[in-house]
C-alpha cells in the first residue's frame, strides 16, 4: 500500500509532468487564462491519463514488448514489435478520446458541455503520449501503472490550476507592454518550476 | 454538408502555374521565421523547445528530425487531401505522422545512438508536437503539395531558429561550452556553470526573455 502511495506522490510532485518534463505545455499555456477552464481541462487530463496509461500498459506488455506474444504460441517468443509503439500508443489514445467524446455526448450533455470541448485537445496533448512513452523504461506492474497515470494527471491538474490562479492575479499588475501575456507567463512558469525543484530527491519515509 | 462544400472549393481551385519561388511562396518560408514564428507567436511546440535544449548537439538533431517529419508529412497529407474523409482526418494525420516518426526514430537509433538516448521520449513526442498537426490542419489540408512543403519547411526552420538560440545560451552559460567545446576554459577564464540554466526552469525564463526581446522589436503587444 505504502509503495503505491509513494508512486502516487512521486508522480504528482517529483516527476511532475509540467515542471519536471515540460510535457503538455501547449495546452497548458493556452487554457491557463481562467481558473474555470483550467479546472475543466485538468479534470479531463486526469480522466484520460488514468485510463489510457493502464490500457497502453496492457498493449505494451501483451503485444509490443520483446517476447510479449508468447501467450499466443511459444514460437513467437522472439518477436519484438517495439518499433510500433508510437503508432499503437497514439492510436489507443486517439481512439479512446474519440470514444469518450461520443459516449459523453450521448449520455451526459451537461458533462459534455463542461469537458467536451477539451477532449479533442487532449488527443494531441504531449503529456498523455509522453506518460505512455515513459512506461517501457519504468517496468511498473498494472496496479502501479494505474497509480502512475492518476498521479501524473493530478500533478498536471495542480500545475494548470495554480498557473491560472497566478495569471488571474497578474492581470492587475503593471507588466511592461511587450512582456505582457506570453513572456511573463513563461517567466512565471520558470519560477514555479524552481519551487517544484525543491521536491527533487524527496523520499517518503516508508 | 461540410464535406460537400469542401469538395466544391477544391474543384474551383485555380490552375495557374506559378514560378517555384514566387513572392507568395517565399513568404511561406520567411514569415514563420519572425512575425509568424511557431514558438514565440503561435505558441506551439513548447514542450520540446524547453526539454531538449540543454545542449546544442541534441537540439540540432531534434530540429533536423522535426524538419524531416514536418516536410514529409505535409507533402504526403497534401497529396492525399482530396481523398481523406473530413470526419477521420485527425486519425489519418496521426497515422501518417506516427509512421514517419517511427522511421526517424529508427534511423537515429541506428546512426546517432547517443543523441537518441539523450532525446529519449522527445523523438516520439514529435507526433504530438502541435506545430506538425497545426500546419497539417491549417495548411496542408487545403493546399497543393509544393506550397505545403514550403510552409512546413518555413515553420520547421522558425522552430529550429528559436531552439538553437535557446540552446546556445543554455549551453554557453549553463555548461560553459558550445557544441561540447569548452569556450571559457579555452579562453583561460575560470567559469563555473550556472546550474539554473541546465535546468528546465532556466529554459522557461530564457524563452520568456526571448519573447520579450522579439516583441519589443516588433512593437507587438498582447491585450489581456
Amino acid at each position: 500500500m505504502e509503495h503505491y502511495l509513494n508512486i502516487f506522490i512521486q508522480s504528482i510532485f517529483i516527476n511532475n509532468m509540467i515542471f519536471a518534463y515540460f510535457l503538455g505545455m501547449c495546452s497548458y499555456l493556452a487554457v491557463s487564462k481562467k481558473i474555470s477552464t483550467a479546472v475543466g481541462l485538468g479534470l479531463a487530463v486526469i480522466f484520460v491519463l488514468g485510463i489510457t496509461i493502464p490500457l497502453n500498459w496492457l498493449v505494451y506488455n501483451y503485444f509490443l514488448k520483446e517476447g510479449a506474444l508468447t501467450w499466443i504460441s511459444g514460437s513467437m517468443a522472439g518477436v519484438n514489435l517495439e518499433v510500433l509503439k508510437f503508432i499503437v500508443f497514439i492510436a489507443v489514445i486517439a481512439a479512446f478520446v474519440q470514444l469518450t467524446e461520443m459516449v459523453v455526448e450521448k449520455f451526459s450533455p451537461s458533462l459534455y458541455n463542461a469537458l467536451g470541448i477539451f477532449l479533442p485537445l487532449i488527443a494531441v496533448n504531449c503529456s498523455i503520449l509522453g506518460a505512455a512513452l515513459f512506461l517501457p523504461g519504468r517496468e511498473y506492474n498494472l496496479g502501479e501503472a494505474v497509480v502512475y497515470g492518476l498521479g501524473s494527471g493530478v500533478g498536471w491538474f495542480l500545475a494548470v490550476v495554480a498557473l491560472a490562479a497566478i495569471r488571474e492575479k497578474l492581470a492587475y499588475s503593471n507588466v511592461p507592454k511587450p512582456l505582457r501575456g506570453l513572456g511573463i507567463t513563461f517567466i512565471t512558469v520558470g519560477l514555479m518550476a524552481f519551487g517544484f525543484l525543491s521536491f527533487m530527491g524527496f523520499k517518503l519515509p516508508f | 454538408m461540410s464535406t460537400e462544400t469542401l469538395q466544391a472549393e477544391k474543384v474551383s481551385e485555380v490552375k495557374v502555374s506559378e514560378p517555384l519561388f514566387s513572392k507568395k511562396n517565399r513568404k511561406l518560408i520567411s514569415n514563420p521565421l519572425d512575425i509568424d514564428n511557431p514558438i514565440t507567436v503561435q505558441v506551439l511546440g513548447i514542450c520540446s523547445a524547453l526539454a531538449v535544449t540543454i545542449k546544442l548537439e541534441p537540439t540540432v538533431v531534434m530540429c533536423a528530425a522535426v524538419f524531416a517529419v514536418m516536410t514529409l508529412s505535409s507533402t504526403v497529407i497534401s497529396m492525399m487531401r482530396n481523398s481523406i474523409p473530413n470526419r477521420i482526418r485527425i486519425i489519418v494525420q496521426l497515422a501518417v505522422v506516427a509512421s514517419l516518426v517511427a522511421i526517424v526514430d529508427q534511423i537515429l537509433q541506428a546512426y546517432a545512438y547517443d543523441v537518441s538516448k539523450q532525446l529519449s521520449v522527445f523523438v516520439g513526442l514529435i507526433i504530438t508536437n502541435c506545430i506538425v498537426m497545426g500546419r497539417l490542419e491549417a495548411f496542408a489540408l487545403g493546399n497543393k503539395p509544393w506550397p505545403s512543403f514550403l510552409d512546413a519547411a518555413g515553420n520547421a526552420l522558425g522552430y529550429a531558429a528559436i531552439l538553437i538560440i535557446v540552446a546556445f545560451f543554455r549551453e554557453l552559460l549553463g555548461s560553459g561550452s558550445i557544441f561540447n567545446f569548452k569556450v571559457f576554459a579555452a579562453m583561460g577564464v575560470d567559469y563555473v556553470g550556472n546550474g539554473v540554466l541546465t535546468n528546465t526552469a532556466g529554459a522557461c525564463i530564457i524563452l520568456g526573455l526571448l519573447v520579450w526581446a522579439q516583441r519589443a522589436r516588433n512593437g507587438y503587444a498582447e491585450e489581456e
